[in-house]
């Protein structure tokens, strides 16, 4: 089910640009991760995943819903019963199937009332206001036991022991619900208990235990389930009754039969709305019981990712799992039409996220794990660590960090009672009688005191070395929009000066989009930098990340420039070897870390959760 | 909507005046569809004897598919205060799970008043909710807003 671009055939781009005039090229142009690698990396792409790379598929609504279905009638298949009451015992055994079917041969009642389909045995009384004859009438004919023991013999028939011959093997396909008619023979009207109307046309809809409403208040009622608490768990009005509608019911309630529309236009469509709200908290909760899949973050976006290589724990230890769920764009609305014509920007962006976690970006090369240490501690120090770093300093004997609130320059250390000098740091008894002007800079006791202080703020200066070039990337990533913008315009003037078609001026398209990607890998290696014990391979990260950045910084200068007429093929096959160069590069970073964590190569200065713990390495 | 929630007050209310109200439980006021106020005395042996309690109940449009909002009425000025109950908030709020997620739209304002009038008579020990002071502080003005965990049935 994989979306069309994600493995699409290799096509080299950059370097014949003569054979990129007919459209279908367009439409592949962008989408491909690896279609644009020079000569020498084409041969080994052919059918290899690269290290970084995983396993994953994607999924509309709809083939989430036909996932459903499945499991839908495996359940209606060994039970024989209504899909709707298949469905009800599913979501109620958050859809396992081997434990649905375990628990319901050991108990099928107890499980039916567990899960909303069938009434308990000893039914519940309805309450006096229900003694009219329809509601009543309904009671008896639908006894819920009925249901119950049908369910029972369909269980035992199918797990091959006959102990219930004698029950009919038929299925009806009734509803699980019954609208009923009002009764012509019955003497009182219909008075819903709810809305106390009394109309003749009102229609008293009952499930299967009989307590009766009429159909306008089971319309508000279910929409204000579904929309205001966000919960497909509907059940019976009635007081204590745990009974829980079906979807068909909840369906005809919502969307009237054809023949017999309600008339208001308005109150149709939010109803409509109530429906698609129902199905999609219908998938949600598929996906959410499933490991394997997961929901995509993007706002409006209702496509599901499935990975069943992330879904364990341990898993994440060795592989940064992002995924793509197929959709871009706001609400994964854009067609193939849009993203051929080349939009650029937030609007056509891809759906990145991460399977494991819920950062909801592309936070390789580093693990899950340590991306939320590193994110938690810039929540919680960075401002912190800066307000530090610009407004205290340390006693000179035993580190404590001071902040100077007022009063003069000798300074009195709460803790140890170092005398010191605020300006200089050196002991306060060096300053003899020289009070309150420290002009004795170069004296030793403050040289010597200034450099403990220095020592003692080297982590500190680590942090923020690390912070500071993460902002920055991340700042860089925001105004990549911008650039995005200015692109485009460039792309314009470029194909107006000059003699290139549109299909020629797309490699700025291209390498914007390179260094964006580029800029995310770098923003997170500054993260797994920081946790990365010293030694040989964090040097090894280092030249890798060095190399990249460096690459990086070109491509954006290159970007950046001016365009004359004159200059643009010199330009074009700048930009689009510095484009091959830095995705090679990253290519590098990324494959590298990948498989370092699959060899365990990486080890941390920290204890990360599912590593091993840190060896003393200062 | 707001007919909805009306014509159900209307005949709830009709109820009420024409067989009354149970043993114990008076309409103060019933002015309009917003607001009813019923005084409910809890009858024969208990510890709230000869005490009466003002509750006032709060129903939106969407009533009764969405629960009224009830609580004891305190005007700490004129003496009216919530009755001391490890359920009842010093602030009148009450914490039971038929006004919140066992609510049921087959529910009517009497069985409200029969079923709270029963939560104080079966009452052990007159005692505020152990974190009265904490919650009271930060409650919203409608005890609707607040998610009260429902923990102890017993009382």
């Amino acid at each position: 089910m994989s979306s069309d671009y994600e493995y699409s055939d290799d096509e080299n781009y950059f370097d014949d640009g003569d054979d990129m005039d007919t459209q279908e090229d367009a439409e592949t142009f962008d989408e491909d991760e690896d279609d644009v690698m020079g000569v020498d990396f084409k041969t080994d792409d052919k059918g290899k995943r690269k290290a970084y790379e995983l396993d994953y598929s994607s999924f509309s609504q709809s083939d989430v819903e036909d996932l459903m279905k499945k499991d839908i009638e495996y359940i209606c298949g060994i039970f024989g019963v209504d899909s709707g009451f298949a469905a009800l015992l599913l979501r109620h055994m958050a859809w396992n199937k081997e434990r649905l079917v375990e628990k319901y041969m050991d108990n099928p009642d107890k499980l039916l009332v567990a899960a909303g389909v069938a009434a308990p045995e000893t039914p519940i009384v309805p309450p006096n206001r229900l003694k009219s004859p329809t509601a009543s009438q309904a009671g008896n004919t639908r006894r819920p036991t009925r249901t119950g023991s049908k369910l029972l013999g369909f269980g035992s028939k199918s797990s091959g022991a006959s102990k219930s011959p004698t029950i009919s093997p038929t299925i009806s396909p009734t509803s699980s619900f019954s609208v009923q008619p009002k009764s012509p023979t019955s003497s009182e009207p219909f008075t819903c208990p709810i809305c106390c109307d009394d109309v003749p046309s009102l229609k008293p809809v009952a499930l299967d235990c009989g307590h009766a409403y009429c159909s306008n208040c089971w319309t508000d009622y279910i929409s204000a389930k579904v929309n205001e608490e966000g919960d497909l768990i509907v059940r019976c009005m009635g007081e204590g009754c745990a009974l829980i509608a079906p979807d068909s019911f909840v369906h005809s309630m919502l969307i009237p039969d054809p023949t017999a529309p309600i008339g208001d236009a308005e109150k149709e469509e939010a109803n409509g709305n109530t429906w698609k709200r129902f199905q999609e908290l219908l998938v949600r909760h598929f996906v959410s019981s499933n490991r394997d899949l997961k929901y995509c973050p993007y706002p409006g976006c209702t496509n599901t990712v499935s990975c069943p290589s992330a879904a364990s724990k341990l898993s994440l230890t060795s592989v940064v799992p992002t995924v793509s769920c197929g959709a871009r764009g706001i609400g994964g609305q854009m067609t193939q039409s849009q993203q051929a014509q080349g939009n650029l920007g937030l609007a056509g962006k891809e759906h990145k996220f991460c399977f494991g976690c819920p950062i909801d970006s592309d936070h390789r090369p580093v693990v899950c794990g340590v991306a939320k240490m590193w994110l938690k501690k810039c929540r919680d120090d960075s401002e912190t660590a800066n307000w530090i770093k610009s407004n205290t300093k340390e006693c000179s004997n035993c580190q404590s960090t001071i902040e100077k609130n007022g009063g003069c320059n000798h300074m009195t250390c709460k803790k140890c009672k170092h005398e010191f000098c605020w300006v200089c740091m050196g002991p306060w008894s060096e300053h003899g009688t020289a009070w309150y002007s420290c002009n004795r800079y170069d004296e030793k006791g403050g040289i010597d005191a200034r450099d403990s202080q220095s020592k003692s703020r080297a982590s500190l200066e680590r942090y923020l070395h690390y912070y500071n070039r993460w902002a920055n990337h991340e700042q860089s990533a925001k105004l990549s929009l911008d650039l995005y913008a200015k692109t485009e315009k460039k792309m314009e003037d470029m194909q107006i000066t000059s003699a290139l078609t549109w299909i020629e001026v797309q490699f700025m398209k291209k390498a914007v989009e390179e260094v964006d990607k580029c800029r995310m890998t770098l923003k997170w290696t500054y993260a797994m930098a920081y946790y990365l014990a010293s030694g040989n391979q964090k040097d090894l990260f280092e030249d890798n990340q060095r190399d990249l950045e460096k690459a990086v910084e070109d491509l954006s200068e290159l970007l950046e420039q001016q365009i004359e007429p004159e200059m643009i093929p010199t330009l074009r096959q700048k930009v689009t070897d510095k484009t091959v160069y830095v995705q090679k590069r990253n290519e590098i970073v990324l494959d590298d870390t990948a498989t370092g964590f699959i060899e365990g190569r990486w080890k941390w200065n920290v204890s990360v959760d599912g590593f091993d713990d840190p060896e003393n390495t200062d | 909507m707001a007919s909805i929630s009306a014509k159900r007050l209307a005949k709830e209310l009709k109820e009420i005046q024409t067989e009354g109200c149970p043993v114990g439980v008076n309409l103060l006021r019933a002015d309009d569809f917003q607001t009813w106020l019923f005084s409910i005395e809890v009858m024969g042996e208990s510890l709230y004897k000869g005490e009466v309690q003002t509750l006032q109940f709060r129903f939106d449009s969407n009533y009764p598919i969405s629960s009224p909002a009830v609580q004891f009425l305190v005007r700490e000025n004129e003496g009216i205060r919530a009755p001391i109950h490890p359920h009842v908030y010093s602030n009148g709020h009450i914490c039971a799970s038929i006004l919140g997620t066992e609510w049921s739209p087959v529910l009517s304002v009497v069985a409200v008043c029969v079923t709270l009038q029963s939560m104080l008579a079966s009452c052990k020990k007159k005692e505020r909710p152990v974190d009265n002071d904490r919650y009271v502080l930060h409650a919203p003005e409608n005890p609707k807003k607040t998610q009260f965990h429902y923990d102890d049935d017993t009382v």
